[in-house]
């Protein structure tokens, strides 16, 4: 479904994807795997063309997307959820997730295949349903976790971009996040590429993982591999630092 | 026929190689940190691992041979540290240094898969008993068929080797169906039923797996014949990961490479040059999946061709054919690999001087027959009986406990062996099937 081959992206000078290549098939959840600055959210960046690649391709269902606009890339079918959740603040939830259908309110949709679709978000997130009215910069970090993924799902997208889904939320919210994560790949078929620092979550739900260090992939493997894996355990997991011998 | 790993081993070409590509870029950034071998030598031949591209770029690498492999002894070539290693196993081979072999957990469990592939090409299911023949000592050959066994679901009776009575009455009991053996061993077999009075097409035994020395088409025709069974082919290495790189379908065109784990290619073994596909070269592998000790560019020494067009069984997976002896003169005996210059040192260390010597394969029935040609210096004893024959069993004594196996010693003559320039005409293999 999408598929990268060896790209660049640069922040200036600075080379923060060394010929990256990966690929996330249809109905699967890949984890990005790394320290902070070691590219991961760039990759997500670049897919979606935030911070489009110097050089590379990158293909979703066969298509060359890396030379797309970001509009252009939302609407093949691929919605990002960006760090920090970034929704509208000022906004209501519903007026939230009304702007994550903006691509679509053009093209013939419908306005009742939307409301529909919100309603699939509220079925997806109760809470949500709850607080349709409210302000989003009132709703407490998990919420607002939970509208920004479902302002991404109002675009429909067969591929959804999550980054740091889990940051900074209780460990109960972590698994409301999750549980909707399994559930959308689940029952909507939708793929997801993950970038989550807090790796154990990440790969207790992904199929596959890949390990980035310094802007390059340094292993890919199942999940259940990765968790397997000592190196990613140290490096990630903080599982028994000091036990590990050390060279 | 099932297919044990189906998503892999029929996987699109297309898609196959962009995981190669993944996997590739990653093995190479991974042992350019981890291992000093080869981060040395790509910065000593300014190769930037990261700036590999695509799968036609792995010709820019150099390659790792055996004997790299014996400078770093033991663990100078491991990718982890030795904390995360949970076996180790060495080469067969020679008494120079041997190859030590890592895997860790992920690797012991990918070894596994590949394995259960390779048996469910062979027709193993869970339904069979699979007695298991060769040595659970430092080779891979029984610990690989007794994981990839038991992660079918098979039964596996890990019998060993030799007790070859024994063997075959458990296998009457237990009413083995699968077995592994060498096939030397299966003729073995085939012979002790034989004269004791068993008839093999009344046993339960219906597949045969093979290793540790080449199965040929005639070696194959009279196990099969005499043991009634389907012998099915295989290919594996410990440098690489033991049984696991390679095996046969039920259409028998060659053995699949599981190219989601390792990239074959075909050099010619004097130029090194890349070989289009289907010429006859030495087989080259680059591992993709291993942690402990991925190997770049192996020369494996096994002369082969591959072939890339689609097969019956569904697999996408390449085909090599079977191995066309090795590109070195190394000889295998009986299943163990005999280097000439192993006999030569003994030789040597015996007259002090370089010796002319000849080595003589033959194959009497099933079994390798291994002679030493030593032409004597001016004036030995040729009259003294009794000191001649202690001498050849002195020199016999040497040879086995570094070969491995035992060989015939014969003095000739001085200057009955011709001269040659080099190795050619060292080693002769009456044994050509």
């Amino acid at each position: 479904m999408l598929k990268i081959k060896n790209i660049n992206t640069y922040y200036g000078k600075l080379h923060a994807l060394k010929n990256v290549s990966l690929h996330v098939s249809a109905g699967e959840i890949v984890a990005l795997i790394g320290s902070n600055g070691a590219g991961k959210t760039t990759i997500l960046n670049t897919v979606s063309a935030v911070t489009p690649p110097a050089n590379g391709e990158i293909h979703f269902d066969g298509m060359l997307i890396s030379r797309l606009s970001p509009d252009a890339i939302v609407k093949m079918g691929v919605s990002q959820v960006p760090e920090g959740r970034q929704i509208f603040k000022p906004l209501s939830v519903e007026d939230n997730l009304e702007l994550g259908a903006y691509l679509r309110s053009g093209a013939g949709e419908r306005r009742k295949d939307i409301m529909k679709d919100k309603d699939a978000v509220y079925a997806l997130f109760p809470r949500l349903g709850e607080r349709r009215k409210q302000i989003a910069g009132t709703l407490s970090g998990g919420e607002q976790q939970m509208l920004a993924i479902g302002r991404a799902l109002m675009a429909k997208p067969r591929l959804l971009l999550l980054d740091e889904p889990a940051m900074g939320l209780a460990p109960l919210l972590v698994q409301e996040i999750f549980r909707v994560i399994e559930e959308l790949r689940r029952e909507q078929g939708t793929s997801i590429l993950l970038v989550e620092q807090n790796a154990r979550v990440a790969l207790r739900v992904a199929d596959r993982g890949y390990v980035l260090e310094t802007g390059k992939v340094i292993l890919e493997e199942t999940a259940s591999e990765l968790l397997a894996n000592r190196d990613v355990q140290r490096a990630y997991l903080g599982k028994d630092r000091k036990e590990i011998w050390e060279r | 026929m099932k297919i044990w790993d189906a998503k892999y081993e029929c996987m699109p070409r297309e898609e196959l190689e962009q995981l190669q590509l993944e996997r590739l870029q990653a093995t190479l950034n991974r042992v350019y940190k981890n291992v000093t071998f080869y981060r040395k030598m790509f910065d000593e031949l300014e190769i930037v691992p990261e700036n590999m591209q695509s799968l036609s770029g792995l010709v820019k690498l150099p390659f790792t041979s055996k004997e790299n492999l014996r400078m770093n002894y033991p663990y100078g070539m491991f990718a982890v540290p030795l904390r995360e290693v949970v076996r180790v196993h060495s080469s067969s081979g020679t008494t120079e240094k041997p190859v030590v072999v890592g895997y860790t957990r992920n690797d012991i469990k990918a070894w596994t898969n590949l394995v259960a592939r390779v048996m469910t090409a062979a027709g193993v299911t869970r339904d069979d008993m699979v007695q298991i023949t060769f040595s659970y000592g430092m080779y891979t050959g029984a610990f690989g068929f007794h994981y990839g066994a038991e992660a079918i679901g098979a039964s596996v009776i890990p019998m060993g080797t030799g007790n070859t009575e024994k063997q075959i009455m458990i296998m009457q009991d237990y009413r083995t169906s699968a077995l592994i053996s060498t096939p030397t061993y299966a003729i073995t077999l085939a012979e002790r039923m034989e004269r004791i009075g068993v008839d093999p097409k009344k046993l339960s035994l219906r597949v045969g797996l093979f290793g540790g020395e080449p199965l040929s088409e005639a070696m194959r025709e009279e196990i099969e014949s005499r043991l009634g069974i389907t012998a099915t082919d295989n290919y594996g290495l410990s440098e690489i990961i033991g049984p696991g790189v390679a095996g046969e379908c039920e259409y028998r065109c060659g053995m699949h490479i599981f190219e989601d784990t390792f990239i074959p290619e075909i050099i010619d073994p004097k130029t090194g040059e890349q070989l289009s596909a289907g010429r006859v070269g030495e087989l080259v592998l680059t591992t993709l999946k291993k942690e402990a000790f991925p190997m770049i560019r192996y020369r494996t020494g096994d002369m082969t061709s591959l072939e890339y067009g689609p097969c019956r069984c569904g697999r996408t997976m390449v085909r090599m054919n079977k191995t066309a002896g090795r590109s070195d003169d190394m000889l295998i005996i009986r299943g163990v690999n005999v280097f000439p210059s192993q006999i030569e040192s003994v030789l040597a260390a015996i007259v002090g001087t370089a010796p002319h010597y000849q080595i003589v394969a033959d194959r009497k029935g099933a079994h390798d027959l291994l002679e030493v040609h030593f032409e004597a210096a001016e004036g030995t004893f040729f009259d003294e009986m009794k000191r001649q024959k202690a001498f050849l069993e002195m020199v016999e004594k040497r040879i086995r406990s570094v070969i491995g196996v035992s060989a015939t010693v014969k003095l000739v003559a001085p200057n009955t062996i011709a001269r040659h320039e080099g190795k050619a005409g060292i080693v002769i293999d009456r044994r050509k099937t």
